[in-house]
């Protein structure tokens, strides 16, 4: 069977093979790999997805506006309200005026780049919130879903207890106790990391696991990768989408919790400005001066749906059963 | 020491009597909560250079974790290989190190699996995973790997070989997948190939397609195949011999003409009977009557008595051992000569 000459296996086989790629080929060189230069991948995909979405777009605005606001916060008011010299006691809870569009606040200072000045300290703590614990979480995650037994059953009851423990109390705790080491902001990153990792861990290592006892980490395995490369080559790329989206959300809900902190005392200490610390100085007098209230908690608001929206444009870019 | 030795004899050639790759008694186990599932008991089979050892049995018979075995891809627990040997090359591979064992794998000992699109990473693009293997294991730089990666595409028949190099897994059709992963496994020019069930997941003129190109590389490369399937007629066509398993044994053993002309086993001959024929058209198709022993249970004596036409009294109390019968040809039937000589239904 092996030794008659095939009458050239080449010619017949390439014939019926035509048949075979046509009905898959032209799709997938078509259109799409003409005006993006792209196959479609997960993320080409997902980006060509998102594109078209009104709330991504939405969400994507605002939130660079928000960097840009804690970036250059100059660009957005003349008036530097880390300087006391800009705040003037006299004109406390003075109303809207034209230097002065959201008006004074209760030590004479400029609500409007208060709250300007105010997104910095927000976003950084989100921001750096996100990343300690996606990469921490992410990494332990994948660490216990990549290798079982006991390192995962580990693991895994050691986030069960930090689940235990209720995010507001535990934050207090931990920044109550680690307020006077001058750290500054960044005890709340603290705080919120150590309490939040758990959640970005559970997810990494579902995600793992499911990538984990699929077909084409045996064959990687079979072809010689070693277990590192699995790790990070195979699994890590096939798991890190739920990763980001719970992430991206995420990132919304420590803006508010690091809000919820420095409104109780123990998150942003003055002199630094935060949108939380702002509404709770602006509390006591809400009643005779409700804007140096209204500003920050609306810049909060906005803050916080961006994000949340966003996550949620990801989330459903990225996954194909919500199409 | 014993990874340099591995490295080089090879090249050397001398082989002497130690085949390429030899199985020698293996025993596989699974630690389950139900008990030991004893998955394989006792499998031998060698193979040579150029040659294809066809492995065939239905699901559950311990073909398949026999092939894992040798290339250690168990997980180890559950998996346990108490007793055997796997020698490649005169080395015992389960007695290497982690280490040296990831050495073989892939480079000298490679394996193609039944579905190629679970079997390839739906993240990447196809060229970037074949490249892979020459970045990983060559250490070549992405743009050579790359073109490297077109040219195994090629060599594996996929039309437009560098138009396509860019497409994701998801994009082919089943047998250019499979296609695939050949080019991955032929990548690094192992000496062994284990392809299991390479074409249950395809259609019929697509299988005979992906069984002439393994046979076509295999004659280019000599590399010897190692062909699990529960298909007879993919069998006759590329098989130099038979390894028919049942129940964690190989039940017979033989070069392939032998065993189309005249099975020794019921078994072989049961499955034979099975393959539908034109002339019987319209007839009722025979089948094995009873179904694959439980591995937590298996039964007593020979394993496939329950099941036997040719079933005497001492089939359910003496196991068979693999009687001789010529020269390569082995079968574990205390009454193999009858089988041999027809029919005592």
């Amino acid at each position: 069977m092996s030794d008659t000459p095939q009458a050239g296996p080449a010619g017949p086989d390439t014939q019926t093979l035509t048949p075979e790629t046509a009905p898959v080929a032209p799709p997938s060189r078509g259109r799409r790999r003409k005006k993006e230069g792209k196959p479609a991948s997960l993320w080409t995909d997902a980006w060509h997805d998102l594109r078209r979405r009104p709330m991504f777009i939405f969400s994507l605005v605002l939130i660079a506006i928000l960097l840009i606001m804690s970036f250059w916060p100059s660009l957005f008011t003349s008036i530097n309200p880390l300087d006391a010299r800009t705040c003037d006691l006299s004109t406390a809870r003075q109303g809207p005026s034209a230097g002065h569009l959201f008006g004074r606040d209760n030590l004479g200072c400029d609500v409007y780049a208060r709250t300007i000045y105010g997104a910095g300290n927000s976003i950084l703590i989100g921001v750096s919130t996100t990343i300690i614990t996606a990469v921490v979480g992410g990494l332990l995650g994948l660490i216990a879903g990549t290798r079982g037994g006991l390192t995962d059953t580990v693991s895994s009851r050691v986030t069960e207890v930090f689940f235990a423990i209720p995010q507001i109390l535990g934050a207090l705790l931990i920044t109550a106790t680690f307020r006077d080491k001058g750290l500054g902001i960044w005890i709340v990153v603290i705080a919120l990391s150590v309490l939040a990792w758990p959640m970005t861990f559970r997810i990494m290592r579902a995600a793992v696991i499911t990538a984990r006892s699929q077909d084409f980490v045996i064959a990687a395995r079979a072809l010689g990768a070693s277990q590192s490369r699995i790790m990070f080559g195979h699994l890590l790329p096939n798991a890190i989408a739920p990763v980001i989206v719970v992430s991206t959300i995420n990132l919304g809900g420590f803006i508010a919790a690091e809000a919820a902190l420095s409104f109780l005392g123990v998150g942003v200490q003055s002199p630094d400005i935060s949108w939380g610390l702002m509404i709770a100085d602006a509390r006591s007098r809400f009643l005779e001066a409700p804007l140096p209230l209204v500003f920050p908690a609306v810049f909060l608001s906005i803050t916080v749906l961006a994000f949340i929206m966003m996550g949620d444009a990801v989330r459903d870019a990225l996954d194909p059963k919500l199409r | 020491m014993s990874k340099t030795s591995l490295r080089t004899s090879p090249a050397e050639g001398g082989l002497g009597d130690e085949p390429l790759l030899a199985v020698e008694d293996l025993h596989v186990e699974f630690v389950t909560r139900a008990g030991i599932v004893r998955a394989v008991n006792g499998v031998s089979y060698s193979l040579n250079p150029g040659e294809t050892l066809a492995v065939l049995g239905e699901s559950g018979s311990g073909k398949s974790v026999t092939a894992q075995a040798i290339m250690g891809i168990l997980d180890m627990p559950p998996a346990r290989i108490p007793k055997g040997e796997i020698r490649f090359r005169g080395t015992d591979l389960l007695k290497l190190s982690d280490e040296a064992r990831t050495q073989v794998r892939g480079q000298r000992i490679s394996m193609i699996f039944q579905d190629a699109l679970s079997a390839l990473n739906p993240v990447f693009t196809v060229g970037w995973q074949i490249s892979e293997m020459f970045r990983v294991h060559r250490g070549m730089n992405k743009r050579d790997a790359m073109a490297k990666a077109v040219e195994l595409m090629d060599r594996v028949r996929i039309p437009a070989a560098k138009q396509r190099v860019n497409d994701y897994p998801h994009q082919f059709s089943g047998g250019m997948r499979q296609r695939i992963m050949i080019a991955m496994s032929i990548a690094l020019d192992p000496e062994v190939l284990i392809a299991d069930e390479p074409t249950t997941a395809l259609d019929v003129t697509v299988q005979a397609q992906i069984m002439e190109l393994l046979a076509e590389l295999q004659r280019e490369s000599n590399m010897g195949l190692i062909l699990i399937t529960h298909d007879l007629g993919v069998v006759a066509d590329v098989a130099d011999k038979i390894a028919v398993m049942y129940a964690g044994r190989i039940v017979e053993n033989a070069p392939v003409y032998d065993i189309y002309r005249a099975p020794a086993h019921p078994y072989t001959k049961g499955l034979l009977e099975s393959i539908p024929r034109v002339d019987q058209k319209g007839q009722e198709l025979y089948a094995i009557k009873g179904l694959p022993p439980n591995l937590l249970d298996m039964p007593t004596g020979c394993a496939f008595h329950p099941r036997c036409p040719y079933r005497q009294d001492n089939c359910v109390t003496d196991a068979p051992p693999l009687y001789g019968i010529s020269g390569a040809r082995n079968s574990a039937c205390h009454y193999w000569r009858e089988v041999l000589d027809g029919d005592p239904r």
